[in-house]
């Protein structure tokens, strides 16, 4: 037993750890603030490609959804940092997660609006319509602000699924958490640092789980 | 005033694929004039009223309102026009995530560009014109069906449109809420809003319609005083219709 807790709740380890662990989790938010503005903006110009009446824009924006969301992030993200190299092109480890995740990213976030703005009875378009506003007004001022409280929770399951998302960038030796405590447990031969790093993550995103589950619940009711 | 139509539909047609739904419909509304569509489901009212403000393309003849052909033009002149069609929809479509208030300044802010005093002031007023200046910060969900389209008819009225459309604006309404939002209605005939109402409150239009028009088949098969329409209608199906309906 005593063995036990020496090797994964060591306490000592954990606190000499520490400090390293919170410049990983600092990059891990660096990524997630990347990752989730650009895939919310990116997912938005998806979505209402997908339910464009012209078909050339639909057709090319409901490949790229489909597409980025069958490949698994982790080949996409290997291919963007080992494989484009082969072309000639070079990116940084923290701008080949970012890439990859926004891709990955946008297709998830794209479904999830385009389910919202789809939830919207045609009426509110022909009311706003009828009073001369715009299309870009009426997705603005009339259909956005209702579609994403529609699907408020599933915008929130898909930012905790980005912050899980992060953890993967440790393949590329980006020092995000996992990464940084994968090398304090090198360091220091103790599984400590990894229960920190897991321990940080179910802090961080318990709240948010149940805050789903909330919703959920609420909209049920 | 003048005897130019302030609304006039000239061999409109529109199909929807193969189906032809309005065939050639030829309608004249004169300024201050209400005119009251009936005819059996399907037989191309609503499509008629979206072409006058092109929530339908009309796929050919034109429509004019105060004398400008509203098919033509780009699509600025499209938003522009549309700020001239007032429209009031059977399902009241309001938006339900802003206040009563915010529903009337909204395309007032944005498409007439008012800033908000004046736009507040506006809906204000228009608001006691429907009797609900009380219901200013209320929401949506919280009125009425009655009282909803009200402000939905105070939404397009903010805007100082030159031809209101009506398409079945109480037929989603309780009985014992359609009187006030008729009474509207009937107010705003007296005040000398132009209007083109599709409805199947025949009392309404004996007593507040200058014409009756009759369609079938995506065409206008009779026109004329509510007197002549309901009290001797000279075609069959008209006849059949109504004795249906009455
Ligand atoms: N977007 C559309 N696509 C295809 N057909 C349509 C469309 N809109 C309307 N139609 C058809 O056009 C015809 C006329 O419809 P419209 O709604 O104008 O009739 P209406 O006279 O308003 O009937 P109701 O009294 O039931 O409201 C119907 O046969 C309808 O099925
Ligand atoms: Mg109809």
């Amino acid at each position: 037993m005593d063995l036990f807790l020496d090797q994964f709740f060591n306490l000592d380890v954990m606190a000499r750890a520490l400090p390293f662990l919170l410049q990983g989790l600092w990059m891990t938010a660096k990524i997630c603030a990347a990752v989730i503005l650009l895939g919310l903006v990116g997912g938005f110009f998806l979505a209402l490609g997908c339910l464009s009446p012209r078909r050339w824009l639909r057709w090319p924006a409901v490949v790229v959804t489909d597409f980025f969301r069958a490949l698994p992030p982790l080949v996409l993200l290997i291919f963007v940092y080992s494989g484009l190299p082969f072309a000639g092109i070079q990116v940084s480890p923290f701008a080949a997660v970012v890439i990859a995740f926004f891709l990955n990213n946008s297709s998830y976030y794209g479904e999830v609006y385009r389910a919202g703005i789809e939830s919207i009875p045609r009426g509110q378009w022909e009311a706003a319509r009828s009073t001369g506003l715009t299309q870009a007004q009426t997705i603005g001022y009339v259909i956005l602000p209702q579609a994403v409280r529609n699907v408020l929770p599933d915008l929130l399951s898909n930012t905790i699924e980005v912050v899980k998302l992060t953890s993967l960038a440790s393949v590329v030796s980006l020092g995000e958490l996992l990464y940084s405590a994968n090398m304090a447990r090198s360091l220091t031969y103790n599984a400590s640092p990894i229960m920190l790093a897991a321990l940080i993550y179910l802090v961080l995103l318990w709240p948010l789980v149940r805050l789903v589950s909330r919703f959920q619940r609420g909209l049920a009711a | 005033m003048s005897d130019r139509p302030m609304l006039e539909i000239a061999a409109l047609q529109k199909r929807f694929g193969e189906t032809e739904v309005l065939r050639d419909i030829n309608l004249r509304v004169g300024q201050g004039e209400l005119v009251f569509v009936i005819g059996p489901s399907g037989s191309g009212k609503s499509t008629m009223l979206r072409c006058c403000n092109r929530l339908e393309e009309p796929s050919g003849g034109a429509i004019m309102i105060d004398g400008r052909n509203i098919c033509a033009g780009t699509t600025r002149d499209l938003n522009r026009m549309r700020l001239q069609v007032g429209m009031v929809f059977q399902g009241f479509n309001l938006y339900p995530h802003l206040s009563v208030l915010k529903n009337i300044t909204l395309a007032q802010r944005k498409a007439l560009k008012r800033d908000r005093a004046e736009a507040e002031a506006k809906a204000m007023e228009m608001l006691g014109r429907v009797g609900l200046a009380h219901k200013a910060q209320a929401w949506p969900a919280e009125l009425s069906g009655g009282q909803q389209q009200r402000v939905a008819i105070a939404r397009a009225l903010a805007l100082d449109p030159k031809v209101m459309l009506f398409d079945e604006p109480t037929s989603a309404l309780d009985p014992e809420l359609v009187g006030s939002v008729l009474k509207v209605m009937k107010d705003l005939r007296d005040e000398g809003m132009t209007m083109l109402v599709v409805s199947h409150e025949m009392g309404f239009a004996r007593e507040a319609a200058d014409r009756v028009v009759f369609m079938d088949g995506g065409v206008v098969v009779e026109e004329g005083t509510p007197e002549e329409v309901f009290g001797a209608p000279k075609t069959e199906r008209a006849r059949a219709f109504l004795s249906r309906v009455s």
